[in-house]
């Protein structure tokens, strides 16, 4: 789960690391109020989970009530990239020295920790990594032994920061790691991390992505969760507890496990059709999870046939084919169904199946088959309406 | 012949008194799994179907001399389990359990490794393993799986090891080891280990390897191949379609940038001279090719 900026400030103040007083603010009342409060000049902030709000006018400075008004009315509504702003942060606006970079996050292939830190902040990382790697100060941490002040200093003074940063920086990355461990967070980055003239080290931004498996130990995420911006039918899916991503083809997909579900997309287009979605129902799927993933599908509509591709290992094959039996007696499903089962119990989900079997639902043994037989039936169907509308005209 | 596991193999089940545990315990003693005992603090002394079941692992492995362990206990427990039977000395810890936050797998992985070099974690979030004819510790099932080799079989997803396992089988070929690793971030077993230990193995002949997009372990894989593997690799990568920067599905599976999709792993292992396939059935008839002409 990505947090927005102000939520990872929020987290990154409750760990002790110094960011600018401010507020979030859903109106433009409400922007005028925090800066009042917080003393102009302010920097008003657009709250998205998507790069280069700067550029799209996202983030403005105001030095006075009307400026802060004129800005967050503008901001407030505005759409960068397909997100659009409900809210804006709202903070006294800092004097940069100088700007930084640093983050945590794993390295998978060294299966340790990496924490990295560049003199070169508030521009993307990836540029400076490619450009310059050497102005990127990495750090590896062993998780077992955590992340030493010692080892923090060496790491800083590597970076070749402006020296009168490096006793704040270093307090800031060590607090900054505690959050990473301790806020279960896949990824914290400071981009930019700024000295200030006065010599003061402070996070400007903040960038935090939870693990969302650590979620039973950390009740107090419930706060964070419901403001994310999904596409209607990822918000439905994601509802029940389903994987689902959604695609631009007409094809509707339920596969369990997700290197299934991704090879499901992958036959499917190399069979001349196009995947509507990738929706993985995971392992041990009950037949009540079956029929979510099957309602989730039939209200897509761009949906012309429906393709399921179980292979089950905890997964069992009498589950899913209840699952689908249930689901066509509680809803109207409108494509036809073709099904693919294997593994755990098939025989028993086989049986089972075999009285609803129809032109609307088709049972093949392999995957090949099946995804071309959906990818057929879809074409079908795509004609046929094809061939009313001409008429209707 | 095989890797890993084999007719020997005495296995515990940490959490065999739950449901999934119970199931999978059972099933995998029906395959013919050597599964000697249980661990539950709460219900030792008791039994599942004539396992014992024992109040630690300590426990059950001096009164059954067993040296792998699956671990099937709820997610906030896992960390705890794995290192038990790290500390009993048990030389495989088969981890399936799914959904264990990522900086308990990172701790306990680099714990295991440093505190006690003679256990290897397969997984966690792995569907476990098969030798074929002898052992079966898992979720992945056996009845279709051919036995006495010649291919070995790695994969990081759970249902694309089952497919793989389907596609030899459908064409009559048998299989020595089929190891899922798992697609979770810190895996305790690597696709390199695998190799190695399949290349080492006499009885394996060439290695169907499964990857997906994410991450960088199929690179790493093919360099691996590349320096290392006498024996013929056939590869398939799942989500060759996907849409970059979407999250698909878990933790393995997110793409951002060039590096990670599908088409940049296909393209270094095809260089480090692997036999590339665009679907897993497709993946299935190349071995076959392979096969014939060993």
């Amino acid at each position: 789960m990505d947090l927005f900026e102000y939520q990872g400030k929020q987290l990154f103040a409750r760990y002790g690391i110094p960011v600018s007083a401010g507020a979030v603010a859903e109106t433009v009342d409400d922007a005028v109020a925090t800066a009042e409060r917080v003393g102009y000049p302010v920097v008003i902030k657009a709250q998205v989970q998507v790069g280069g709000r700067g550029k799209a006018g996202g983030v403005k400075l105001a030095n006075n009530a009307d400026e802060t008004r004129e800005h967050a009315g503008n901001i407030l509504g505005l759409d960068i990239k397909g997100h659009v702003v409900h809210r804006v942060w709202v903070e006294h606006a800092s004097d940069i020295a100088e700007e930084y970079y640093a983050s945590f996050t794993l390295d998978r292939a060294a299966k340790k920790y990496l924490g990295m830190l560049s003199a070169q902040g508030g521009v993307e990382i990836e540029t400076v990594a490619e450009e310059s790697p050497d102005a990127l100060a990495k750090v590896e941490v062993d998780p077992v032994d955590g992340l030493s002040e010692a080892a923090c200093r060496a790491w800083v003074e590597q970076a070749k920061l402006n020296p009168k940063a490096d006793d704040g920086a270093v307090e800031i990355l060590l607090k900054l790691y505690e959050a990473f461990v301790g806020a279960d967070a896949d990824l914290v980055e400071i981009n930019p991390l700024i000295l200030t003239p006065e010599g003061r080290v402070h996070a400007l931004d903040a960038k935090v992505s939870l693990d969302d498996n650590a979620r039973f130990r950390h009740p107090e995420w419930d706060e964070f969760t419901g403001l994310e911006k999904l596409d209607p039918r990822e918000r439905e899916a994601s509802e029940r507890g389903l994987q689902y991503v959604g695609l631009d083809g007409d094809v509707g997909l339920i596969a369990n496990g997700a290197g299934l579900a991704m090879a499901t997309c992958d036959i499917v287009h190399e069979v001349g059709g196009q995947p509507a979605n990738f929706l993985d129902i995971g392992g041990g799927a009950s037949a009540q999870v079956m029929a979510n993933a099957l309602e989730v599908i039939n209200n897509d509509p761009s949906v012309k046939a429906i393709f399921i591709n179980i292979f089950g290992g905890i997964t069992k094959g009498e589950e899913v084919a209840n699952g689908i039996v249930q689901a066509l007696g509680q809803v109207d499903i409108a494509s036809p169904i073709v099904i693919r089962l294997d593994g755990t119990n098939a025989e028993q989900g086989r049986e089972i199946l075999k009285a609803h079997e129809s032109d609307r639902l088709v049972s093949k043994p392999t995957m090949v088959e099946a995804a071309r037989t959906a990818v057929a039936l879809a074409r079908a169907a795509r004609q046929a309406s094809a061939t009313m509308n001409k008429g209707t005209r | 012949m095989s890797i890993l596991v084999n007719a020997d193999t005495k296995v515990i089940v940490q959490g065999l008194t739950g449901g999934q545990g119970k199931f999978y315990g059972l099933r995998n003693r029906a395959y013919g799994t050597k599964v000697v005992g249980g661990v539950s603090p709460k219900k030792a002394g008791t039994d599942v179907e004539g396992i014992p079941v024992y109040a630690s692992v300590k426990d059950a492995v001096a009164e059954t001399g067993a040296t792998a362990t699956m671990v099937i206990v709820p997610a906030p427990a896992a960390a705890d389990a794995v290192l038990e039977a790290a500390e009993a000395g048990l030389a495989l810890i088969v981890v399936v359990t799914e959904g264990i936050p990522m900086h308990d797998e990172a701790s306990f992985y680099n714990r295991v490794k440093r505190d006690f070099p003679g256990s290897r974690i397969l997984g966690p979030n792995c569907p476990g393993l098969l030798t074929p004819g002898e052992c079966n510790i898992g979720f992945i099932p056996a009845e279709v799986a051919q036995a006495g080799g010649p291919v070995g079989i790695v994969s990081r997803s759970g249902t694309l090891t089952y497919q793989a396992l389907n596609e030899l089988a459908e064409k009559g070929i048998g299989v020595t080891t089929c190891v899922g690793i798992g697609g979770d971030p810190v895996p305790g077993t690597s696709f390199i280990d695998c190799l190695e230990l399949f290349e080492a193995d006499a009885a394996t002949k060439a290695v169907i390897m499964f990857g997906e997009i994410g991450g960088s372990a199929e690179e790493e894989a093919a360099a691996y191949i590349e320096a290392n593997m006498s024996k013929p690799v056939v590869s398939y990568v799942a989500g060759v379609t996907a849409p970059p920067g979407k999250k698909m599905g878990h933790a393995g599976a997110i793409i951002s940038g060039s590096k990670g999709t599908a088409q940049a792993k296909m393209e270094v292992l095809e260089a480090a001279g692997v036999r590339v396939a665009t679907n897993p059935t497709a993946a299935g008839e190349l071995m076959a090719e392979v096969v014939s002409g060993l």
